[in-house]
């Protein structure tokens, strides 16, 4: 990318900062000094709001790069998947995890999933055990998020401002911007930027097709470069795979802590119908354009550079740079809106579920809203400072962080709907499904030894007749919670009563 | 129809909609129709037919199984 755009580039990237930081500012004047207002906006988010920073949240990067990169290299029937994982699964999963918790948080006030767990099944240790796992794949998943926004920084201009001045302005930002305007700020620009995101993909795809002559055009240019694009599967698309990846996701992002927060903070009934038929509508409309971007690059002959992505390339083929430049900079807010999300839900699993149950019970509100935005700066930085030294492990832990969540998934539905679920049955499946997923995952591939420390580590077989261990991984989970809870009694504090929803009350 | 056959119904329909989100029976199809493959198409249809079928749901039978009367607790409005 050549230097004249750089002033355009950097112009982009500040107005963004500024518009996001007067939203921040003006949810901070709104923001009152509790938890629940905090993190929650006071259970008073509505439907378009809800909508597009659930959205943002969970996929805007990867709408503008991973994704159309796969559809680049691989075809586009990644978006049969999103349709099967996003329109579908997690709009059903909505309805089943996402109304019930909401129900249940609305009349207990709950702000957390581990809370919640931990209230109805009378277990200190089983709260700080969903609060711990969910840190676990959440760290390193927030420091995949800062690299991206540092390294597209470093890419935007060309090498002028190095990473690491890049990537601590960007973290210094959130953690500013996160402080101060807690979930209603974040929600706010999550939604101006998910509206941005959808004008500009398609005013992308109207414009790449007027340049390259046509729909007609474009498409028999797929069809002679890469007719293996138009054929469903193939390649890298196995059916198990496909499925496996959408059922892993699908439950995934339910637990992603960010994503599962939001199903507390609806304003009322009519948000989450709304929102839940919407579903598969904005599935098409984001993903369909963005997906037929990046196969239609691959037609048209582009050649993206190694370690580049397609969108930029094509971008700047086939629109002026300014445009081009527009997309890449939006792509990067949508980074960092993703780990703004994360680090204010990251920050609430720290407070409310090891910081007050286990170091200071009486913490006042005041001290709670403060300790909450201490956090949201430690977490931040933190992934910061990681991120410099860039430890392939943490790579790894943030890359199969969806199977890591997805594991939470069966036993928290579970509980969620059958009164025989016990304490010792959520124990042993939270534990016994993220040991058999962390063991097949980490270790290497059967047959292959890895050393550690000097001691050898045998590999341990990672899919199974095609299936991923993730969805193994689940089954085992399922199996634990219904298995041990039918063999065990519940303990004395159990309350089955507080996920009966409010009719009993 | 009881609310028992609703349910059943509606279990049904989910299970349809999951199903065929991926159109198996155009496996290895390489048909275009408007310049875009056929099961492409089928996506796009079935998301808005998904849609449909959602929203009719969100509007009849929302509150089955979650031991609820939302007009009882007052939270639909």
């Amino acid at each position: 990318m050549a230097s004249p755009q750089l002033p355009v580039q950097l112009g982009i990237v500040g107005g963004y900062l500024v518009v996001a930081l007067a939203v921040g500012l003006l949810a901070y004047r709104l923001t009152g000094r509790d938890a629940e207002d905090y993190y929650l906006a006071s259970r008073s988010i509505g439907t378009v709001v809800l909508l597009f920073t659930t959205f943002a949240t969970l996929l805007s990067a990867f709408t503008f790069f991973g994704g159309p990169n796969l559809a680049y290299g691989a075809g586009p029937e990644w978006i049969l998947v999103m349709g099967l994982m996003d329109g579908i699964l997690f709009a059903i999963l909505w309805y089943l995890i996402g109304y019930r918790q909401w129900l249940i948080g609305k009349v207990q006030g709950y702000v957390t999933l581990g809370e919640m767990l931990g209230d109805r099944f009378g277990s200190r240790r089983l709260r700080a055990l969903v609060a711990g796992v969910s840190l676990f794949w959440l760290f390193p998943y927030v420091m995949l998020q800062q690299m991206g926004a540092g390294e597209a920084i470093v890419g935007l201009t060309n090498g002028a401002i190095p990473y690491w001045v890049g990537a601590a302005g960007i973290t210094l930002f959130i953690i500013v911007y996160v402080v101060a305007a807690g979930l209603r700020g974040v929600a706010w620009t999550d939604t101006i930027q998910g509206l941005f995101m959808l004008g500009i993909v398609w005013i992308a795809v109207g414009w790449v097709l007027s340049s390259a002559g046509g729909l007609d055009v474009v498409s028999s240019s797929v069809a002679e470069t890469t007719p293996e694009f138009l054929a469903l599967g193939g390649g890298l698309y196995s059916p198990q795979w496909m499925i496996a990846q959408a059922v892993t996701i699908a439950f995934g992002v339910t637990m992603f802590p960010q994503i599962n927060q939001r199903f507390f903070v609806a304003k009322d009934v009519r948000v989450l119908k709304r929102s839940f038929a919407l579903w598969p509508v904005l599935v098409v409309l984001l993903f369909v354009p963005a997906f037929l971007l990046g196969t239609w690059a691959a037609g048209l002959g582009i050649a993206v550079p190694e370690g580049s992505n397609v969108i930029p390339v094509l971008l700047n083929e086939y629109t002026p740079a300014w445009f081009a430049a527009l997309v890449v900079a939006g792509a990067m807010a949508a980074m960092m809106s993703s780990s703004d999300s994360m680090l204010l839900s990251g920050s609430s699993y720290f407070t409310r579920d090891l910081y007050r149950p286990f170091v200071n019970a009486d913490a006042s509100e005041r001290r709670e809203d403060l300790i909450a935005r201490v956090g949201v700066a430690v977490f931040a930085t933190l992934a910061f400072l990681a991120s410099l030294f860039n430890p392939p492990s943490l790579f790894v832990i943030g890359d199969t962080a969806f199977g890591g969540f997805a594991q939470l998934a069966p036993p928290v539905i579970v509980a969620l709907y059958w009164p025989g679920t016990t304490r010792s049955g959520m124990l042993a499946a939270i534990i016994g499904s993220q040991l058999f997923y962390m063991v097949t995952t980490f270790t290497p591939a059967a047959g292959d030894t890895a050393t550690v420390w000097g001691v050898v580590v045998p590999g341990v077989m990672e899919s199974f007749a095609g299936w991923s261990s993730s969805v193994v991984g689940m089954l085992v989970g399922l199996t634990l919670v219904v298995g041990v809870s039918v063999l065990t009694d519940a303990a004395v504090a159990e309350q089955p009563s507080v996920m009966q929803g409010p009719a009993d009350d | 129809m009881t609310r028992k056959k609703t349910d059943y119904l509606w279990i049904g329909v989910f299970a349809v909609l999951v199903t065929f989100a991926v159109p198996w029976f155009l496996w290895r199809d390489a048909t275009t129709w408007q310049g875009l493959p056929v099961w492409l198409w089928w996506h796009i249809g079935w998301m808005g037919l998904a849609s449909v079928a959602f929203a009719l749901f969100a509007r009849g039978v929302w509150d089955r199984g979650m031991n609820v009367d939302p007009e009882e607790v007052g939270f639909d409005g």
